[in-house]
């Protein structure tokens, strides 16, 4: 188990490395600079310092070894745009936020996603069914800015119920959670109820009901787990759904998360705002990853780590 | 004492786009205690059909057991339970198991578990109990290890061994009758044996009846006591192991002994192969199922239904041969006899 976690962190520095490449790249690749503003109003000396303080005027291959040697002590540098502001410490104070709105939101998606999957499974082709399939079918066409505005439209606007938008209180949260959740909850619902009605069609199962367990033991049993499994793997990308989910949302409900800076560094060449942010992602990805591939050894008898087979 | 089970004009059909399938057509027979019963037919003969019907697994609206079945097994009548009396039936006093032991287990539950399950619902056993008895019935069906294999996956096991544990789950609560729905198909021809065996020894410790469902007239001959020939949802022939093996009388059975190898011919014969298909089960069928692809045909064959002939008290046929104005064929032996020399 311990190889295997080392094995896997050690894929992951490789994975970030990448990452930081071809985004250092692609990043000095887009025309324009984050001085380019504010550098034009300047005379020519002063704004030769400000290229040099940040290492702009050098070789973009210089200037790709020096951040590299910073990554490596972990350390993003300051912001270009906000000057004064450290990469780590906008990651440390934004990063909470989008948590705060994005794990409830994944936690409701997932038990609701489960538990109306299982109602379409049990009640297939009957109305639960449809009613199901109908929200799921919504929630994944819907693009979520257009549910965030309906919401918003509904409940601030006509309602009078919750603010449109905002930061500080439970009431400013519950609109985007629930803009944020719909998407998990309709793909797991589709998941759990195809997992479940394959399970059902299962020799085991034929097995279980011959011993004479009643239905809902052979539910409880039987199905459930062996449905969920397969749907763990969903796991990862959801949870990072949630932050990448939120650049929209955040934007739209003014929420100070991680995904408003991210979308703001790229719009003003924040280079070093935009590294720093996309290597959290990364790293975020991938660490959820193995996350979910230890939970699946935990839950899944037939899965051994690191080829330990008998 | 009076029969173990009586079935009396079973009759199960399929719901499918196309229509009513009518894969069991007025099936009857009947089993004492302790005895072993094989339904012996080609593939789509409604084998299996009947047997999951004794325990009612047929799952409306898709598979119906018509009106005017009778099953009734040890005096109670089957058809008439309601769910908790069904559950009761099941794994209880009657269990089953099948075909592929790879897919018939929970993969993600232990072999243990899945023995004790049973025990907790229908003896009221505790966790400890139930666990002592699943490791006694592990040792039962001679898995080795018994203590350690309690707690291991199906995945842990070969084919074999998880068709033992098929076998323990099904027999754990002693049941009084034992369906085995072509128990070997899916084993390699050794472990078929070793099986076979384990199941003679299950039902001579235990006193359980079989019915064992097969296409395999070599599993049969020295296994079952009696055997019914099965043909497109009907029974053509039943008989005991040697009226069926020795004195056989229809031609579809006639086809299929002769489908066997046989290892005591002298002569290098080819393998008789019986031609076409069994019919198609959507259609009606007012004659003779077999007319069509019967070497001894006749103009009645294919206008009417035989009725049941008795040849003895065991032995009965459904076909026109039995009638008195038929011309009388050559049974199969005779002809192998000739053609041997």
């Amino acid at each position: 188990m311990l190889k295997f976690i080392l094995k896997r962190l050690g894929y992951m520095l490789i994975t970030i490395f990448c990452i930081a490449t071809v985004t250092f790249f692609l990043m000095r690749s887009i025309p324009g600079d984050p001085l380019a503003s504010i550098a034009q109003t300047l005379p020519e000396q002063t704004r030769a310092n400000y290229y040099a303080k940040y290492g702009l005027d050098q070789p973009l291959f210089v200037q790709y070894l020096s951040y590299m040697k910073n990554l490596v002590r972990l350390d993003f540098g300051d912001s270009i745009v906000h000057p004064g502001r450290s990469v780590s410490a906008v990651i440390a104070e934004t990063s909470p936020v989008s948590g705060i709105v994005g794990l409830p939101a994944l936690f409701i998606g997932l038990v609701l996603g489960v538990i109306f999957g299982i109602i379409a499974a049990l009640f297939k082709n009957k109305w639960p069914d449809y009613v199901v399939m109908v929200i799921a079918i919504l929630g994944i066409t819907i693009p979520v800015f257009v549910l965030a505005a309906l919401l918003q439209y509904f409940f601030a606007v006509k309602l009078h119920w919750l603010p449109t938008s905002g930061w500080g209180e439970v009431r400013h949260m519950i609109i985007p959670i629930i803009v944020l959740s719909f998407g998990t909850i309709a793909t797991y619902a589709r998941y759990i109820k195809s997992s479940m009605l394959d399970t059902l069609g299962q020799d085991y199962i034929l097995t279980a009901r011959v011993k004479g367990l009643s239905e809902t033991a052979i539910i409880r049993r039987h199905v459930l787990r062996n449905s969920i499994l397969p749907a763990v793997t969903l796991l990862s990308a959801r949870i990072v759904g949630i932050f990448t989910g939120s650049f929209v949302i955040e934007r739209m409900f003014a929420i100070p998360g991680i995904g408003f800076y991210y979308i703001d560094s790229i719009n003003n060449y924040d280079y070093s705002m935009t590294m720093g942010l996309t290597i959290f992602y990364g790293a975020l990805f991938v660490i959820s990853q193995i996350v979910v591939d230890i939970v699946y050894v935990l839950i899944d008898p037939r899965i051994r780590l690191g080829g330990g087979s008998r | 004492m009076d029969k173990l089970l009586q079935v009396k004009d079973l009759r199960v059909s399929f719901n499918t786009y196309a229509g009513e399938v009518k894969a069991v057509r007025g099936v009857n027979f009947e089993l004492d205690r302790g005895e072993t019963l094989a339904f012996v037919g080609e593939s789509g003969c409604g084998k299996t059909v009947t047997a999951k019907a004794i325990l009612r697994l047929h799952q409306p609206p898709f598979a119906i057991i018509k009106e005017g079945t009778e099953i009734i097994f040890d005096g109670q009548d089957v058809m008439k339970m309601d769910k908790k009396e069904l559950q009761h039936f099941r794994g209880n006093e009657c269990s089953m198991i099948f075909q592929d032991p790879m897919t018939s287990l929970n993969p993600t539950m232990t072999c243990g578990k899945q023995i004790m399950e049973g025990l907790i619902l229908h003896r009221n056993m505790s966790k400890q109990e139930a666990r002592k008895e699943a490791i006694e019935m592990l040792r039962l069906v001679k898995i080795p290890d018994p203590e350690k294999r309690v707690d291991e996956y199906p995945h842990q096991m070969s084919g074999g061994m998880r068709q033992r544990v098929m076998i323990a789950i099904a027999l754990a609560c002693q049941p009084q009758l034992l369906i085995a729905d072509e128990p070997t198909t899916a084993l390699d021809v050794t472990i078929q044996a070793q099986i076979m065996e384990l199941l003679r020894e299950m039902k001579e410790k235990l006193h359980v009846a079989i019915i064992l469902v097969t296409h395999d007239l070599g599993v049969v001959a020295n296994f079952a006591d009696r055997v019914q020939i099965m043909y497109a949802g009907q029974v053509v022939e039943r008989g005991t192991a040697s009226e069926i093996f020795y004195n056989s009388q229809h031609p579809y059975t006639w086809a299929l002994l002769s489908s066997a190898p046989r290892l005591a011919t002298e002569t290098k014969q080819e393998l008789y192969a019986l031609g076409g298909t069994p019919p198609d089960l959507l259609l009606p069928l007012e004659c003779c199922p077999f007319a069509a692809r019967c070497e001894y045909c006749m103009q009645i064959c294919r206008e009417q239904m035989p009725e049941e002939t008795v040849l003895s008290d065991t032995h009965k046929i459904s076909c026109w041969l039995q009638h008195p104005e038929a011309p009388k064929v050559k049974s199969f032996y005779e002809r192998q006899a000739k053609s041997n020399g």
